[in-house]
């Protein structure tokens, strides 16, 4: 049962917008939730989250940044192609309610999860203060979508080239330290931000939501590829989460799980990258 | 003139087979399965039919192939078994309708499933014949799963007359049938022939639909007369020990996920990697043991160690999987438990841990209680490490489904016809016994249809 690219938009430089027409997932589909695709025959199940949904028009977006093979061949297909599988909506909506003040902090393609969490969180009554990083300007993420739904928008860059030079942490930790009273944080992003984002917010106590990007392989809870430890306890992020309480996460072994496949991911990669340009090995 | 025993069935050499992942069984040749079919006493009560909980009916079918007529013995397979080529190669026999054959007392019982592949294949190389398809009913049923329990359920209510869709969560059919047994035991080609045939039988198959995220039961309900939930025990269990999230500890249902349904075997044709272990441990004493020992060993193992708790007498395996383990080259240690997993301070594992057990009293299971014995703790080097130690149901739709009782096992509660605690909605197969057979999820989806069929007519 193939699913039909709608939309395909570089937006900065290797991350990229891409809008399938699924409606049977759309209309389910809540922040929080992730998918899982498969190009073709050959191809891998990655998981990919949610960053927007359209129920009318039945279809869902995501984005994702060119990290390995997969993503790669992702990148270059074209509205009007097919993908093979497209399954969702997996995991737990993220918990939404009227709290007063929530933080949402977004690194990198962390952005995109960020956004449909900031807009439902607005909807539902509370104030939206949002934080999204990148590493440099250009690479910064939906900046006009999250201004739409955020009461205050801060940007953060690396390199000092927008907004604060610096870590999306430095801002949590102003915003936490200035008395405004914050119920809630959610910070997407790659997982040393995530684990910064903890660390800084743990002396203050403030709830902490992360959200858990693990190896997965079916996202029903049937493999444990993507087993993690929070609080001692081992977890599948697929069906436990992905959103967990940064405070209990165990990141060193996340980030080390996540190393597994390393040496297979470059052979993978080199060998798609020859098919396409044409070398001889 | 029924000679004692039974034609044997031509093997891969032990030492080739071990390099790949081609059938290792070869299958009767015409004039093989003439002559044993010749080997039925065609008894009139057939003890044979009595073992088979899809009620193939065995003398019928045996003496067509006596006769050279495979085209008939097909026929009388398929009125009862919609998945013949599947049931001949991983049913086991041995404990089913071979048991019971009377001249399993004096010699060896007639190679009843050995026949049944003979024929599901004859007929699969020379083209599938469809039966007409029965007058509509009207009645629509929803099957979650399309493991063999769920495929059963659906190809008989089909025949029936009732429309019939599959709602599975992975992206192709078959259950374990397609992601757990590997392909030397059961070519994923003859599971794909099969699905094709309960969906010629008129069944939809909708994949890449996980109930429960998808649409609940509930909502299923209101499109549909009722429901089947033929949704497995595919919940891995693990040891609960120190180190088992180190980097290379499988779960078996991974491992055998990324080895069958992701074919990682042929990494990296298949986008899908896997580890290659130098030395593989794999801990348990079932078929899936066998079947994770016997992949990582044709992934390219120097040695695959299978660590069991128990003795060889208590392994859960079939014989013949055991047997061919050992040919194969399995290093086996029993009595052996594991106590911990070691890794290399950079999150890759290096040992396991065990300890030496020894048996004691009966527990209520019939076996041996296995206890450690103090002292005997040791190491075992190894890079790749696949628990198999046993399943449980998924909680996804239960946790969805308004008054679908569970058990503190987490199986669903269902009567022996498949009446569940809600109305309309049917159970059978791995998520109501826990992980079991093939033929007993086929029995159950059997027995399932026809009490839908009863209910569905009273609606
Ligand atoms: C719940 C969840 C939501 C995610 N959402 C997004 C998103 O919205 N946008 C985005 O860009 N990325 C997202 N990711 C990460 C994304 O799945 C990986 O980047 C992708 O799988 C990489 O595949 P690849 O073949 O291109 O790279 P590879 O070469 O395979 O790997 C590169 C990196 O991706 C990780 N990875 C590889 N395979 C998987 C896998 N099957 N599952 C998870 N991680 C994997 C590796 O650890 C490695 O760090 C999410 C991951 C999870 C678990
Ligand atoms: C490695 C291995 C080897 C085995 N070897 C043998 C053997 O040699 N002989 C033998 O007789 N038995 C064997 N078994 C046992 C046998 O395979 C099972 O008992 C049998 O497959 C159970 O059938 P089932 O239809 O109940 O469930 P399954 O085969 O588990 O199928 C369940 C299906 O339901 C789907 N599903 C689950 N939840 C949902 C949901 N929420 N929505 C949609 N779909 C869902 C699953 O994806 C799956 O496809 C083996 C098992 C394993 C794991
Ligand atoms: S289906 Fe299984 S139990 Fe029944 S006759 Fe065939 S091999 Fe025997
Ligand atoms: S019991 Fe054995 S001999 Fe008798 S009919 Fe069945 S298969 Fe033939
Ligand atoms: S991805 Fe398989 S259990 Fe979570």
């Amino acid at each position: 049962m193939p699913f039909k690219i709608l939309k395909k938009q570089e937006l900065v430089p290797t991350i990229h917008l891409m809008e399938i027409n699924a409606p049977r997932i759309a209309k389910k589909a809540q922040p929080g939730q992730f998918v899982i695709l498969r190009i073709n025959e050959n191809g891998e199940r990655i998981p990919l989250t949610i960053a927007d949904f359209d129920r009318k028009k039945g279809t869902i977006t995501t984005i994702f940044m060119v990290v390995g093979k997969t993503t790669m061949q992702l990148s270059a297909l074209k509205a009007g192609d097919n993908i093979s599988d497209f399954i969702g909506p997996l995991g737990n909506p993220a918990h939404i309610e009227n709290e007063g003040t929530v933080l949402l902090v977004g690194g990198g393609v962390g952005v995109a999860p960020i956004f449909p969490q900031a807009r439902a969180f607005r909807e539902a009554g509370n104030k939206v203060i949002s934080i999204i990083g990148a590493r440099s300007a250009n690479l910064l993420l939906w900046e006009d979508r999250m201004r739409e739904v955020s009461d205050e928008l801060y940007i953060t860059t690396d390199d000092g080239t927008k907004g604060h030079h610096g870590f999306v942490t430095d801002i949590v930790k102003k915003i936490i330290e200035s008395g405004e009273k914050v119920s809630r944080i959610v910070a997407i992003g790659p997982p040393v931000m995530m684990r910064s984002v903890a660390g800084v917010t743990r002396p203050f106590n403030v709830k902490t939501i992360v959200s858990l990007n693990s190896i997965m392989v079916d996202g029903t809870g049937m493999c444990g590829a993507c087993r993690v430890l929070v609080g001692n306890e081992t977890k599948f992020a697929c069906v436990d989460g992905p959103e967990f309480d940064a405070h209990l996460v165990d990141f060193t072994l996340l980030m080390n799980r996540l190393a597994m496949y390393q040496p297979e991911e470059k052979v993978s990669l080199e060998k798609y990258k020859c098919g396409r340009e044409g070398c001889t090995c | 003139m029924h000679m004692l025993g039974r034609q044997k069935m031509l093997e891969q050499d032990p030492g080739i087979r071990r390099k790949n992942f081609n059938e290792v069984a070869l299958g009767y040749t015409e004039e093989q399965a003439i002559e044993e079919a010749k080997r039925c006493l065609q008894c009139k009560k057939p003890k044979c039919m009595e073992g088979c909980p899809v009620e193939v009916k065995i003398p019928e079918f045996i003496n067509h192939v006596a006769n050279g007529d495979f085209d008939s013995a097909v026929r009388t397979i398929k009125s009862n078994n919609a998945l013949p080529a599947i049931c001949g190669r991983v049913c086991p026999q041995e404990t089913q309708c071979e048991e019971l054959c009377v001249l399993g007392k004096k010699g060896e019982s007639v190679a009843t499933g050995r026949l049944e592949r003979f024929v599901a294949d004859y007929e699969r190389k020379k083209g599938v014949e469809v039966p007409e398809k029965p007058e509509p009913t009207g009645k629509k049923v929803a099957v979650v799963g399309s493991g063999p329990a769920g495929l059963t359920a659906a190809a008989d209510l089909a025949r029936m007359g009732h429309s019939v869709t599959i709602f599975e969560a992975l992206h192709a059919a078959g259950g374990v049938l397609i992601y757990g047994i590997p392909e030397f035991r059961l070519p994923k080609e003859i599971v794909r022939a099969e699905v094709e045939y309960v969906k010629k039988l008129g069944v939809a198959v909708l994949l890449d639909s996980v109930i429960g995220k998808i649409e609940t039961v509930d909502e299923l309900l209101c499109e549909f007369d009722a429901v089947f939930l033929g949704t497995g025990a595919g919940l891995p269990m693990f040891l609960n020990i120190d180190g088992e999230n180190l980097n290379g500890v499988y779960s078996a249902n991974e491992f055998l996920t990324r080895v069958n349904l992701m074919k990682s075997y042929k990494f990296p044709e298949y986008d899908t990697p896997i580890r290659r272990g130098k030395h593989v441990v794999v801990v348990g004493g079932g078929n899936v043991a066998m079947d994770s020992a016997r992949c990582a060993l044709r992934l390219g193992a120097d040695e695959v160690t299978i660590v069991y708790r128990r003795g060889e007498e208590e392994m859960p395996a079939r014989a013949e999987e055991i047997e061919h383990a050992k040919e194969e080259g399995i290093i086996f240690r029993l009595l052996t438990n594991p106590i911990r997993v070691i890794g290399d301070g950079k999150n890759w594992v290096t040992h396991i841990e065990c300890i030496n057990m020894h048996l004691c009293e009966p527990d209520e299971s019939g076996r041996c209680k296995p206890a450690p014995t103090p002292g005997t703790e040791h190491k075992i080097e190894t890079d790749v490490v696949v628990i198999a130690v046993g399943t449980s149901p998924n909680p996804l739709v239960p946790r969805t489904t308004k008054g679908l009782d569970i058990t503190k096992h987490g199986t669903i509660i269902a009567k022996d016809d498949g009446a569940t605690t809600k109305k309309g909605v049917y159970a059978g197969g791995d998520a109501v016994t826990g992980a079991a057979t093939v033929i007993s999820a086929m029995g159950a989806g059997k027995t399932a249809a026809r009490a839908i069929d009863e209910y569905l007519k009273g609606k």
